[in-house]
C-alpha cells in the first residue's frame, strides 16, 4: 500500500530541480596557487565538511534547504561528508565562538591540503551582530584562511552554492596568480 | 494573585502577565505553591542591579493557573545568594548554573555545582554579565584554561563510553554528547553544552532598542519570528507603547508562518532518519516552496526583521492574501497525501513507535514544555490558554499527545501544521485594515517588560530592561530548550544508540538558544 502510493506520488511530483547558478568569482577573497589538473578534478566533484562555530541556526536552515530537491547538488557532484578527513572544503558558519575556537582550528588541520575555507554568512564574513567579545573571536577569517565569504543574513542556499562553486571552479585558477 | 491558600503580592502588568517582588525565603514558598498546584517554572536569570539598587538580582517566570508570574529577589552585592529551587523544579539547575557563571551568583544548597556555560573562555573569578566586567579586554587576554569538565562516569562490567561532538556528523549545531552504554543500548547520556555561547546578554547591554530586536531575533534563527515578537512585546510593554491591530495581526501571520516552516522541515528529516528519504524529499520541496513565498510576499525566506518594535516592517496586499491562501490549500492537500503514507510505512511506523519514550509523570516533573510537552500530556499552549491579540479571537485547538514517543511528537507536528495553515487562512480572512507600525513612547525613566510567546518549539520569554536614557540596561532572552534537553537525556535510555538521531530530531532543541 504504501509502496504504490510513494510511487504514485513521485510521479505525480515530476522534476523539480533546476539548472545550476553560475560560480560567482566575485566572492573570492584569497588566491591561491592551484595546480589545473587539482581543479579539472575537484570542478567536477567536491566534498565539503560544515562547521558550526557558533551561529544562531540560521546559516545551518539554508545548508539543509540546500540539499533538498531543487537545488539537486548530488548532480553537480557537490557533497556533504562526515569527517573532515575526507572533505576538499571546509564551510563556516557563524562568528567563532570561543568555545569553538580550538574545535574548528583542529578541523581546519585535519582537512588535506589542497582544502578551500568557505565563509557562509554575515557572521562568518564579519563578525555580525554577535560582533568581538569575551566568548567570541568575531569572523572566522580571524581564526583560520578563508577563501571565499558568501555574504547575507542568512545566504539563499543559491548564493551559497554559487560560492561553493566559485571556491573550486577553474575560475578561480584563471584569477589566481 | 491566589496560588493554593494563599494570596500572592503580584500585580497584572499585562494580558496573563503577573509581577512582584519578594524576599528569597518567600520565593522559596511560592515556587512550592506553584510546583503544587501543577505550574511550572519556565525561566529563571539573574541581574547585576548594583548601578539601581546597590546589588544583585535573581529572577524566575514562573508558569501558573492565571498566567506568568515574573518575581524578583534583591540579592546582597557581597556573596549574593539565594535558596536553590532545583529541588522543587529539577529544570532550574542549568539555569542556577549558568546564573552563576555569568554572574557569580549562586544557589545555596544546590545540589549540582559545576559550571554550565563557561568552558574557558573566562576565568571561574571573572563574571561576564557584572557590568564592570569588560567584554573586549577579555576578547584580547589568551584563553585562560583548558576546558576540563567532570562529567558522570558509570562503573561496571562491560559499559563503555562514546564521546560526540562538539563536531557532529551532520549539519548540527555544536555541542557534546557523552554516551555510556553496555552492548548497543544506552545506560545515561550527558550532554555538555555551551559552544556556541557567544556572549549575546552581554551585547543587549548598551544596544539601541531597535538594534535589539535584530540581534533577539538572532538567539536562535529558526525561532526569530517567536524571539522578535517576544522582545518587541516586552519594550512596547516597558515604553507603554501600543501596536496598531493590524501589526499584532501580521506578528501571528509570521509566527504560524515559521511554525509550518520548520515542521515541515522536521517531518523531512523524521523520514531520513528512517531512511525514507521519499519523506525527506517531499517535506522538503513544500518547505522551499514555502519559503519561496515567504521571500516572494515579505521579502525573507525566514522573515528576518519583518516585526520590529512598534509593530511590522512589511504588510501584504489582497494579492498576496490571495496567493498565500492559495499556497496554504495546496500544501494543506500534498500534506494530507503525505501523512497517510507515513501512517502506512511500516518500517517507519515502528521505528517511530515505542522509541524514545517520555511518559507523562516524568515530563510534569522536569517541566518538559512546548510540542514535545504536548507529545507527553503537558497540556500548555501560550496561544490557547494565555492568549494576546490576536489569538484571543482565534480559538486556536492544542494538539495532544499521550505516548510521548517519537511517534507522538510528529503526530504533534502534524496537527499544528494543519492547525496554523488553519489560523493563517483565518488571518488572512481578518486582518483588519489599518497601519502596521507606531513609534515607540520614548522611555521617561528606567523600565522593564516581558514578552511570552508560543514559538513553534515552546514558550520563548524576553525580560527586558531599559534604562533611563532608553538603551538597554538588561536583556535575558529563554530558549524552551533550556527545560527540554534533560528530557532528551531521559528520553534515550533504555534505546539504541542508533536511534539517538531519530530521538534527537524529534526533539529538534536548540543549542544556541540556550548557549546564549
Ligand atoms: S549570518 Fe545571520 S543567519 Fe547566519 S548565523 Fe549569523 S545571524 Fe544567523
Amino acid at each position: 500500500m504504501a509502496s504504490y502510493l510513494i510511487l504514485q506520488k513521485i510521479l505525480k511530483t515530476g522534476f523539480v530541480s533546476e539548472p545550476a547558478p553560475q560560480a560567482d568569482p566575485a566572492l573570492r577573497t584569497r588566491e591561491q596557487a592551484l595546480q589545473a589538473e587539482i581543479l579539472k578534478v575537484f570542478g567536477q566533484a567536491v566534498a565539503i565538511r560544515h562547521v558550526d562555530a557558533g551561529s544562531c541556526n540560521g546559516c545551518e536552515l539554508e545548508i539543509h534547504a540546500l540539499n533538498g530537491p531543487h537545488y539537486n547538488i548530488d548532480g553537480l557532484g557537490v557533497k556533504f561528508s562526515a569527517s573532515p578527513r575526507h572533505v576538499d572544503v571546509l564551510l563556516v558558519t557563524g562568528p567563532v565562538s570561543r568555545h569553538m575556537e580550538a574545535a574548528l582550528k583542529r578541523a581546519y588541520d585535519a582537512i588535506p591540503d589542497p582544502k578551500w575555507v568557505v565563509a557562509m554568512g554575515e557572521c562568518a564574513c564579519t563578525g555580525g551582530m554577535f560582533g568581538e567579545s569575551y566568548a567570541s573571536c568575531g569572523k572566522i577569517s580571524n581564526v583560520i584562511p578563508v577563501d571565499v565569504e558568501v555574504p547575507g543574513c542568512p545566504p539563499t542556499p543559491t548564493a551559497l552554492l554559487q560560492g561553493i562553486l566559485a571556491a573550486v571552479s577553474k575560475g578561480a585558477s584563471n584569477a589566481s596568480g | 494573585m491566589k496560588i493554593g491558600d494563599h494570596e500572592w503580592r503580584l500585580d497584572s502588568i499585562g494580558p496573563h502577565i503577573w509581577r512582584g517582588s519578594m524576599e528569597t525565603g518567600q520565593l522559596l514558598a511560592l515556587s512550592r505553591a506553584v510546583k503544587e498546584e501543577g505550574g511550572q517554572l519556565v525561566a529563571l536569570w539573574g541581574s547585576d542591579d548594583r548601578h539601581l539598587n546597590g546589588g544583585f538580582g535573581i529572577h524566575v517566570a514562573l508558569l501558573t493557573g492565571l498566567g506568568l508570574a515574573w518575581v524578583s529577589c534583591v540579592l546582597p552585592a557581597e556573596a549574593p545568594a539565594y535558596p536553590d529551587l532545583a529541588h522543587i523544579f529539577p529544570q532550574a539547575d542549568r539555569m542556577q548554573r549558568a546564573a552563576f557563571d555569568l554572574l557569580g551568583i549562586t544557589a545555596t544548597d544546590a545540589v549540582d555545582e559545576r559550571k554550565w556555560l563557561r568552558h574557558n573562555a573566562w576565568a571561574a573569578s571573572e563574571f561576564p554579565l557584572r557590568k564592570d566586567f569588560s567584554s573586549l579586554a577579555a576578547r584580547r587576554s589568551p584563553l585562560p584554561e583548558a576546558d576540563a569538565y567532570p562529567f558522570i562516569y558509570v562503573q561496571g562490567d562491560g559499559v563503555h563510553e562514546i564521546a560526540v561532538g562538539p563536531i557532529h556528523a551532520g549539519t548540527i549545531e555544536p555541542g557534546h554528547f557523552r554516551f555510556s552504554i553496555i552492548g548497543d543500548r544506552i545506560l545515561k547520556l550527558e550532554a555538555r553544552l555551551g559552544y556556541a555561547h557567544k556572549g549575546i546578554e552581554k551585547r543587549f547591554e548598551g544596544m539601541e532598542l531597535a538594534t535589539g530586536a535584530r540581534l533577539a531575533g538572532r538567539v536562535s534563527g529558526d525561532s526569530h519570528s517567536a524571539y522578535a515578537w517576544a522582545y518587541c512585546m516586552a519594550v512596547e510593554m516597558a515604553t507603554a507603547s501600543t501596536v496598531p491591530e493590524r501589526a499584532l495581526w501580521l506578528r501571528a501571520l509570521f509566527l504560524e508562518i515559521e511554525r509550518i516552516a520548520n515542521h515541515l522541515g522536521d517531518l523531512g528529516y523524521l523520514g531520513n532518519d528512517v531512511a525514507l528519504a521519499f519523506g525527506f524529499m517531499q517535506f522538503w520541496r513544500l518547505k522551499e516552496d514555502w519559503l519561496r513565498m515567504s521571500i516572494k510576499l515579505f521579502g525573507h525566506r525566514y522573515l528576518f526583521d519583518c516585526i520590529t518594535p512598534g509593530g511590522v516592517a512589511t504588510d501584504i496586499d489582497a494579492a498576496g492574501c490571495a496567493e498565500l491562501d492559495a499556497l496554504a490549500c495546496r500544501i494543506e492537500a500534498e500534506i494530507r497525501e503525505l501523512k497517510i503514507i507515513y501512517d502506512e510505512h511500516a518500517t517507519l511506523q515502528d521505528r517511530f513507535a515505542d522509541t524514545g519514550i517520555c511518559k507523562p509523570e516524568l515530563a510534569a516533573q522536569l517541566g518538559l514544555t512546548g510540542l514535545a510537552g504536548r507529545a507527553s500530556a503537558q497540556t500548555w499552549d501560550v496561544r490557547t490558554q494565555f492568549p494576546q491579540v490576536p489569538y484571543d479571537r482565534l480559538d486556536v485547538n492544542m494538539a495532544t499527545q499521550r505516548r510521548g514517543d517519537v511517534l507522538a511528537r510528529a503526530e504533534v507536528r502534524f496537527a499544528e501544521v494543519y492547525e496554523s495553515l488553519r489560523l493563517i487562512r483565518d488571518i488572512l480572512k481578518r486582518l483588519p485594515a489599518g497601519g502596521i507600525h507606531a513609534p515607540l513612547q520614548p522611555a521617561q525613566a528606567a523600565c522593564e517588560g516581558l514578552g511570552w510567546v508560543e514559538g513553534w518549539r515552546g514558550e520563548v520569554v524576553v525580560a527586558v530592561r531599559i534604562a533611563a536614557d532608553g538603551t538597554l540596561d538588561r536583556v535575558h532572552p529563554h530558549d524552551p530548550s533550556w527545560q527540554n534537553w534533560p528530557l532528551v537525556e531521559m528520553g534515550v535510555l533504555g534505546n539504541i544508540v542508533p536511534d539517538f538521531p531519530l530521538i534527537n530530531k524529534s526533539f529538534n532543541l536548540s543549542y544556541s538558544g540556550p548557549d546564549l
